[in-house]
């Protein structure tokens, strides 16, 4: 009971800080979840930030979902992911109930500019942090290459193709591809072996 | 009751059917004021300000905002949990079908597949949030001079950031609340 309070309370957390899109976010589910409870490791949130851009909903959501279930089952899962939606409900309440035209206020703008700039080094923090265990050889240097730009430059580009389409594109060519490094190694493995015998 | 279950349908509907995030839900939100006229397209775009300066996603706060505007509070909160109910359910499915294939060599493949283009789009996204925090490319536009370009004390704020990040481990919680005050005291 008192884990999945805990659940619920750190998620509350981490949906009150969680500005934008849900990319900044890593840092600091890296700082709650990996380091201080050690519930998750870097890898598997980088992992479970893949899946939720090719499913429905908010991959912010989705991550919640994925390290609630992990913990602690579905209990955990609902409580988590109550937990991440708990703060933006109230605020949304609350400027619905009370202020008006609360995105024009020259407080607010200054403050979101300044949590702006924050939310960039965040997420060059991220890219940092992931990229020796993503990019690992010429394929998928290829492949990050190839989706920056297409999912970057989009605006210019004369087609768009949506983000969902872009990931299942990286997952079936990663299955492809490692196929054939499989066969590769297989090839160069049993002419080891002939070798071998020799 | 039944404005409830309608909300509850509509944005169960948007949540099962926008993939990839925040934005994505916009267009099921504009159909849903034509068909509803449970907001207007002005409420949309005042949404999208709002959702840009508060910590929750476009989607939630629309459902949130609508479900206030039609019902009250408990509107507010049940349009926004069925928003999130279909991806709940989503990756319940697929953690259950991940914990049996891990170290299946197709999932894995997948994978190795999904991690660049991962952080791909995470590069992307920070490019986003750079164009309007670190750079004015409208004064660059307007007056053609390359120093217009860059928003000087936004990128001072962000390299301070990054060392301070490195050196004192404090959390990024902190280094958000900070660059809070500092954009009002130096008017950002």
């Amino acid at each position: 009971m008192n884990e999945l309070l805990d659940l619920y309370i750190t998620f509350v957390r981490i949906g009150c800080v969680t500005f934008g899109g849900g990319y900044a976010m890593l840092p600091i589910l890296e700082r709650e979840l990996v380091d201080k409870r050690h519930w998750t490791t870097m890898d598997d949130l980088r992992d479970y930030f893949s899946i939720g851009q090719c499913t429905p909903g908010i991959i912010a959501l989705n991550v919640s979902t994925f390290i609630g279930e992990k913990k602690k089952g579905v209990p955990g899962a609902l409580c988590a992911t109550t937990g991440f939606l708990t703060g933006p409900i109230i605020i949304i309440l609350v400027i619905a109930t009370f202020l008006t035209n609360f995105a024009e206020q020259p407080l607010v703008q200054h403050a979101f500019a300044g949590i702006r700039v924050c939310v960039c080094v965040l997420i060059v923090q991220a890219v940092l942090r992931l990229w020796k265990s993503s990019v690992v050889d010429g394929f998928s240097l290829f492949l990050y290459l190839m989706i920056f730009v297409l999912n970057a430059f989009s605006g210019v580009l004369p087609v768009k193709i949506p983000a969902a389409i872009l990931v299942i594109i990286a997952g079936v060519t990663g299955v492809l591809m490692s196929m054939h490094n499989r066969k590769k190694t297989a090839a160069a493995g049993s002419a080891d072996g002939k070798e071998a015998d020799k | 009751m039944s404005t409830i279950l309608r909300l509850m349908l509509e944005f169960f509907k948007t949540g099962l059917f926008s993939v990839g995030g925040g934005l994505a839900t916009l267009p099921f939100l504009y159909e849903m004021s034509d068909n509803t006229g449970w907001f207007t397209h002005a409420d949309i775009a005042d949404m999208i300000a709002i959702s840009e300066s508060t910590p929750g996603a476009i989607g939630i706060n629309m459902s949130t905002y609508a479900g206030y505007k039609t019902a009250g509070i408990p509107g507010g909160i049940l349009a926004s949990l069925s928003l999130a109910a279909p991806s709940v359910i989503i990756i319940l499915i697929i953690a259950r079908f991940l914990k049996k294939f891990r170290d299946n060599p197709h999932v894995e493949g997948a994978f190795y597949g999904l991690r660049p283009a991962s952080i791909a789009m995470i590069t992307a996204a920070g490019l986003n949030v750079a164009k309007v925090a670190l750079v004015d490319l409208d004064a660059f536009h307007a007056s053609g001079n390359p120093a217009d370009l860059f928003i000087f004390k936004a990128i001072i704020l962000a390299v301070l950031i990054f060392i301070g990040q490195k050196k004192l481990k404090w959390s990024p919680i902190a280094f958000l609340a900070i660059s809070a005050v500092v954009g009002v005291v130096f008017k950002f």
